[in-house]
């Protein structure tokens, strides 16, 4: 089984985020990469089925910055075999990414029988990859995948909606799934596993190279800015007992009556 | 102008709000509407009310359940025929996994989960949050139409006063080829409630409700408000509660009307999913905790004791 998953580099969770004066992008010298949080479900099932099925192999493909190439190094370091790194810029929107991708794929000289990626990315939130990935290659897709089945090239999957609620689909192979919280525990990379990593195959490519031109941007971006921020609240002291009651009266009333809310 | 498509869907028997939200903001523009399955008759006024025109509703065996490949090939067929130019959807769990399928179908860009926009009929602008609302964007169009747009719900708001559209329903049957990936069961999720991206009051624990039994008053509270419960991802990762309840930037990211956090800290990541709420309480023991930064009104205290009086006191001023 040919595994491709696909990975994005995010500022870690932690990161204040601070925008460019001129607002064309966010300032991203200071900023701490990790691999997309999604993505380490994604990584960790590719790893699952290369495990039960014999033959398997796992590619990592990565759009992005070539500077810093944390998320790649960890999946090989994870178990991934090999690497393609295709090198973006700030203002690759979703669609060039996923050509981007597609044309990654073709250049690994194998065919996709899965592609599994985070069900989004933390950065830009814009949940569009995975599924116009799989358009793109005429591929069915199942998102917010949180179960996972493999029964001989039958896929069951598991794919959470609102409230909780869980459809369960039937995909054949080829397929992409784009995986959520809760599908898998991601294992640690090893000591040996990193370098072992070292090792492993990366190759990279531009953003010709893999056939991707300005007429692929079809959204673009400007004026990044703070949220702006909200004046100061109220706030009532309701530690000594006695207050108690007449605090949580006061802020019941404020909502009725100044918020509106209630 | 230019021919303006919303894609619908339905909760009990009524038009999911978001619809109605996006509805409302276009005025003078006159957007058609796109039903899949079955229509309720109910929905019909309320789309006309806030504008609707034309309400085309697609049928056919495979459209029973969602699917992406059915419920795309099916709006394709439908933007072509008609020349539709611009297409919105709520960015609900459909919404988000279907219209990036249908834009690659066309070759065409799609923006996501804006949280405000402008939009004549002819040119558009949205407004949209990234690294889950730290912060803000302006985004457009480059490429050609058809051009493709999702709407967080609970953004825009209902207009109060909007204008009426004729409201015309046209049942059409919708071929749709092989699908590869098809639903052959759903497991419906034990709460009733809103999900918490589309609820308009949302009440959160965190790492101080200690386990998950503690839950329990936080639910007694949503009760008495209609309110949907969440977490912190503090509390999801310590097992309290399940990952699908969770706030913040590797969660749901919110905007109720009233969000109510219960012995949260405020960590960067959750203070990102929820800064949109309109009005937020925050009731914490520490008087510095970051939450604080962010409340509309902020009770310093114990939790276990405040929430109880506070259920009581909504319960009395609701009349429940």
């Amino acid at each position: 089984m040919n595994i491709f998953v696909c990975v994005k580099q995010v500022p870690d969770t932690e990161t204040k985020i601070v925008p460019r004066a001129d607002g064309t992008f966010i300032e991203t010298s200071s900023i701490k990469w990790i691999m997309n949080p999604y993505d380490e479900f994604a990584v960790e099932q590719a790893l699952l089925l290369k495990a039960a099925v014999t033959g398997s192999t796992v590619t990592v493909l990565r759009v992005g910055g070539v500077k810093d190439t944390e998320a790649t190094r960890t999946a090989m370091a994870m178990g991934a075999d090999e690497g393609i790194l295709v090198e973006g810029d700030d203002n690759l929107d979703s669609f060039s990414t996923a050509k981007a991708l597609k044309g990654a794929i073709e250049k690994s000289g194998k065919s996709a029988d899965l592609i599994l990626t985070g069900k989004q990315a933390i950065d830009d939130d814009c949940l569009q990859v995975p599924q116009i990935l799989a358009q793109m290659l005429s591929m069915p897709s199942v998102s917010v995948v949180v179960g996972f089945e493999n029964n001989g090239g039958k896929l069951m999957l598991k794919r959470e909606i609102e409230g909780g609620s869980l459809e369960v689909y039937e995909a054949s192979t080829p397929c992409l799934v784009a995986c959520n919280k809760g599908l898998n525990t991601p294992r640690y990379a090893s000591l040996p596993g990193i370098m072992k990593a070292k090792k492993k195959p990366l190759q990279q490519f531009s953003l010709a190279d893999v056939g991707v031109t300005d007429a692929d941007r079809k959204v673009k971006y400007s004026q990044f800015q703070l949220p702006p921020e909200k004046p100061a609240g109220k706030k009532f002291d309701a530690m000594d007992d006695a207050k108690l009651n007449s605090v949580v009266s006061e802020v019941v009333g404020l909502l009725r009556n100044e918020a509106k809310v209630i | 102008m230019s021919k303006t498509l919303v894609f619908t869907e339905f909760s009990k028997d009524h038009a999911k709000s978001v619809t109605l939200e996006i509805l409302g903001k276009m005025k003078g523009v006159k957007p058609d509407v796109v039903a899949i399955g079955d229509f309720p008759t109910s929905a019909k006024e309320d789309l006309a009310k806030y504008g609707a025109e034309n309400i085309h509703v697609l049928k056919g065996d495979a459209l029973k359940n969602y699917s992406p490949e059915g419920y795309a090939q099916a709006i394709h067929d439908l933007i072509k025929a008609n020349g539709y130019e611009y297409i919105f959807a709520g960015s609900t769990s459909i919404g988000k996994d279907l219209f990036p399928r249908l834009s690659s179908m066309f070759n065409s860009g799609m923006i996501s989960e804006v949280t405000n926009f402008s939009y004549d009929g002819s040119t558009f602008s949205g407004t949209r949050p990234l690294f889950a609302g730290k912060c803000l964007a302006k985004v457009e169009f480059t490429g050609a139409a058809p051009h493709f747009i999702t709407v967080r719900p609970n953004a825009l708001g209902l207009d109060a006063s909007p204008t009426a559209g004729a409201g015309n329903v046209s049942e059409a049957n919708a071929s749709v080829s092989e699908i590869k990936a098809l639903i052959k069961e759903i497991v419906k999720g034990t709460s009733e409630k809103l999900d918490l991206t589309e609820a308009n009051i949302i009440v959160s624990g965190g790492r101080a409700m200690k386990n998950s039994e503690n839950f329990s008053i936080l639910n007694q509270l949503a009760d008495v408000l209609g309110a949907t419960v969440g977490a912190s991802r503090a509390a999801v990762d310590a097992g309290y509660a399940p990952h699908n309840m969770q706030v913040g930037q590797t969660g749901k990211t919110v905007s109720p009307s009233l969000y109510i956090a219960c012995g949260i800290s405020g960590a960067i990541q959750h203070l990102a999913g929820m800064r949109t709420s309109k009005v937020i309480v925050a009731i914490n023991t520490d008087p510095d905790a970051p939450i604080f930064t962010k409340a509309d009104y902020g009770i310093v205290g114990d939790l276990f004791k405040v929430v109880p009086i506070l259920t009581q006191e909504f319960k009395n001023l609701l009349g429940k």
